[in-house]
């Protein structure tokens, strides 16, 4: 890729230094790709490129580790938290952050995030919520909407049988050594600004050491969603935010004043 | 060094902190216990070192995967259902080729089975420890002295072989308390001492990647075949055991672990009787000495493998023997331990003159197979 320096013209936007210069393999109006922005744009404003360490899932964003300039893994699906136990606890040193869907975080994996969030792991866990399967080709998760059709609820989500959507935020909440958890989204520009400062208030609390912190980011789906990406951000605010309120679920006191300093900096 | 009395379990621990270990991730089951038990006390002594107690096998091995991504010496260690849970992880490490220790303390099975020692995880250790075309390096101890000195050795073998080292010992070297000598404190590694592949942070380099994932058929392939050739080495340089009284034996013991030690006892009392009895006993169990047996099987009678199992190790001891010699089983099972006098009342009626087979099966309160019969028959 050749760079071209334009004199006499302002940057008004620029790749992180942080995301590989390639072209992903997500579907078109995916907002994983998004969030992976967001993330890289933070590493590069903390500077911690050189000592961050990616834990990636199992499902969409398995390939994660080719998009993101720092040193990266893949785990089994849902033992994200496991392995950044392993990587955090033998190098402390390091920004060890995992990047999960909700079939790895909260169906197979939710023994090792409840208990990685239990135990007060300095990780930072960006959970994308995008209320189905989507690597496998559109199957019921934990997330999936009362009614919703998916291939393997293909009457709509029966509550009654299934049980009623897993509400990950809240959960994790509930539990002392998770101190930052809150749920984002990115719909529109004004909710990515604010998943973006979350994401950096995550990464600050690791940085400082005050435990673990959890972004829970609801994100589209339109190829399993069978809807055109302007449809699948509408779905988003008409949807998922009435079962999954955006806001603050866990601030700890500890971790107050880092929110504060976010807000007044973006 | 003076020897001094330590219990399997924590001599193992004790051996691994000596040989560097760095990161030691674990869940409790008996009879392994003490391991864990001895990590928690003793890794908080040391600066740097991790101890931690996971919310299962499936957390605690992959703890141990993300600690070796980053060219940590770290190990887990279990009991057989445990060991179970691991299996997925195990096969992660294996397919990203990642060094990392396993110890198994072996009990009675199959499900929750009982806590009494066994060898009936064979099969699982030395041909499918996780889906996948891969085998760790298996390596059987019969002291609580050998246990040490295969612990101690085994992260080095790790690291040169980037492999899963499993030391495979099961409840009676777990509990038992034997005279032991120590090996030297080795230091740990230092930042210039990690191998270049491990995630330290991607600083004045490009970032590097560890996964097990590669979808292109071309790839994976390529994978495999880097895997097996590694595999080859191991199998041409890792061969190890013991040979006890082989040169004129007439029947041939084959047996590992506790139940090779017990065997020498039966040997030693067969000898006093004037029975030409020899032991090859394998320590490891893959690769599994098979020249050797192939070679010993030329020279004698009979072959007789004694395990705590229904005849795991026995489909490798026909797999090596091909045929040259007959080969009988004798085994206890679910956590049954065949005594001496067991074994020697099979040698017995393995060295007497031929009479009605069928009847003198049933002796004994073990398991007992013909498995070598139809292959002899045919040769002859």
């Amino acid at each position: 890729m050749t760079s071209i320096e334009l004199a006499g013209y302002d940057v008004v936007y620029r790749r992180p230094e942080a995301l590989v210069n390639t072209t992903t393999h997500y579907c078109p109006g995916c907002t994983h790709g998004l969030i992976h922005r967001l993330i890289a744009e933070v590493i590069d404003e903390l500077g911690i490129g050189d000592r961050s360490i990616l834990v990636a899932p199992v499902g969409c964003a398995v390939f994660a580790y080719n998009y993101f300039n720092v040193d990266g893994c893949e785990a089994p699906h849902g033992r994200a938290p496991a392995m950044a136990t392993g990587l955090k606890r033998s190098q402390p040193d390091k920004i060890v952050f995992t990047y999960q869907g909700d079939g790895d975080l909260a169906a197979i994996g939710t023994n090792e995030i409840i208990h990685a969030a239990g135990r007060g792991e300095n990780l930072t866990v960006i959970f994308v919520n995008n209320a189905t399967y989507g690597m496998t080709g559109g199957q019921m998760a934990p997330t999936t909407l009362s009614g919703q059709v998916t291939t393997s609820s293909p009457y709509g989500r029966d509550v009654e049988l299934v049980g009623a959507p897993m509400r990950v935020s809240e959960l994790i909440s509930t539990i002392p050594g998770a101190t930052y958890v809150v749920r984002r989204s990115v719909h529109n520009v004004a909710n990515i600004n604010k998943t973006k400062a979350a994401i950096k208030t995550a990464f600050q609390v690791q940085m400082q050491g005050l435990g673990l912190s959890l972004v829970e980011v609801l994100s589209t789906c339109p190829t399993n969603w069978h809807m055109t990406p302007a449809n699948a951000l509408q779905w988003i605010e008409d949807a998922m935010i009435p079962v999954f309120p955006l806001g603050d679920y866990r601030i700890a006191d500890a971790v107050v004043p880092l929110t504060k300093r976010t807000r007044g900096g973006q | 060094m003076a020897k001094e009395l330590w219990k399997g379990n924590e001599a193992i621990a004790e051996a691994a902190l000596r040989a560097g270990v760095e990161a030691y991730f674990g869940y409790p089951i008996t009879p392994q216990t003490e391991l864990l038990e001895y990590m928690a006390r003793e890794m908080p002594k040391y600066p740097g070192r991790v101890f931690l107690q996971a919310e299962s096998e499936l957390a605690a091995v992959n703890m141990v995967y993300g600690a070796a991504c980053g060219g940590v010496r770290t190990m887990s260690s279990s009991s057989s259902p445990g060991i179970s849970l691991m299996s997925e992880g195990l096969s992660y490490i294996a397919g990203t080729e990642l060094p990392a220790v396993l110890v198994d303390i072996m009990r009675g099975g199959p499900g929750l089975g009982n806590i009494q020692p066994s060898q009936s995880d064979y099969f699982q250790m030395t041909k499918s420890l996780g889906h996948g075309d891969y085998h760790a390096l298996v390596l059987a101890p019969s002291t609580v002295q050998e246990a040490v000195d295969l612990t101690y050795e085994s992260f080095e073998l790790a690291e040169k072989y980037r492999t899963v080292v499993v030391i495979l010992a099961d409840g009676a070297i777990g509990q038992m308390m034997e005279p032991v000598e120590l090996p030297p404190w080795r230091e740990t590694l230092t930042e210039a001492q990690r191998p270049d592949w491990a995630l330290r942070g991607a600083k004045g380099r490009p970032h590097r990647t560890l996964t097990s994932l590669n979808l292109t058929p071309e790839g994976l392939e390529q994978t495999n075949l880097r895997l097996q050739a590694r595999l080859a080495t191991v199998q041409r340089n890792e061969v190890r055991w013991e040979e006890e009284m082989t040169e004129d034996a007439e029947l041939l013991l084959v047996a590992f672990g506790t139940m090779g030690r017990i065997c020498k006892t039966a040997l030693r009392a067969a000898r006093r009787k004037g029975q030409k009895v020899g032991l090859l006993r394998p320590i490891s169990l893959w690769p599994f000495p098979e020249q050797r047996l192939y070679e010993l099987a030329g020279k004698t009678q009979h072959i007789l493998v004694v395990e705590m199992n229904a005849g795991q190790m026995l489909l490798d001891v026909q797999a090596a023997v091909q045929g040259r010699a007959p080969i009988d089983f004798y085994g206890r099972m679910g956590g049954m331990i065949p005594l001496p006098d067991e074994i020697n009342e099979q040698i017995d009626r393995l060295m007497a003159p031929p009479i009605s087979q069928p009847e003198l099966n049933q002796s004994g309160n073990g398991y007992h197979r013909h498995a070598a019969a139809a292959a002899v028959a045919s040769r002859a």
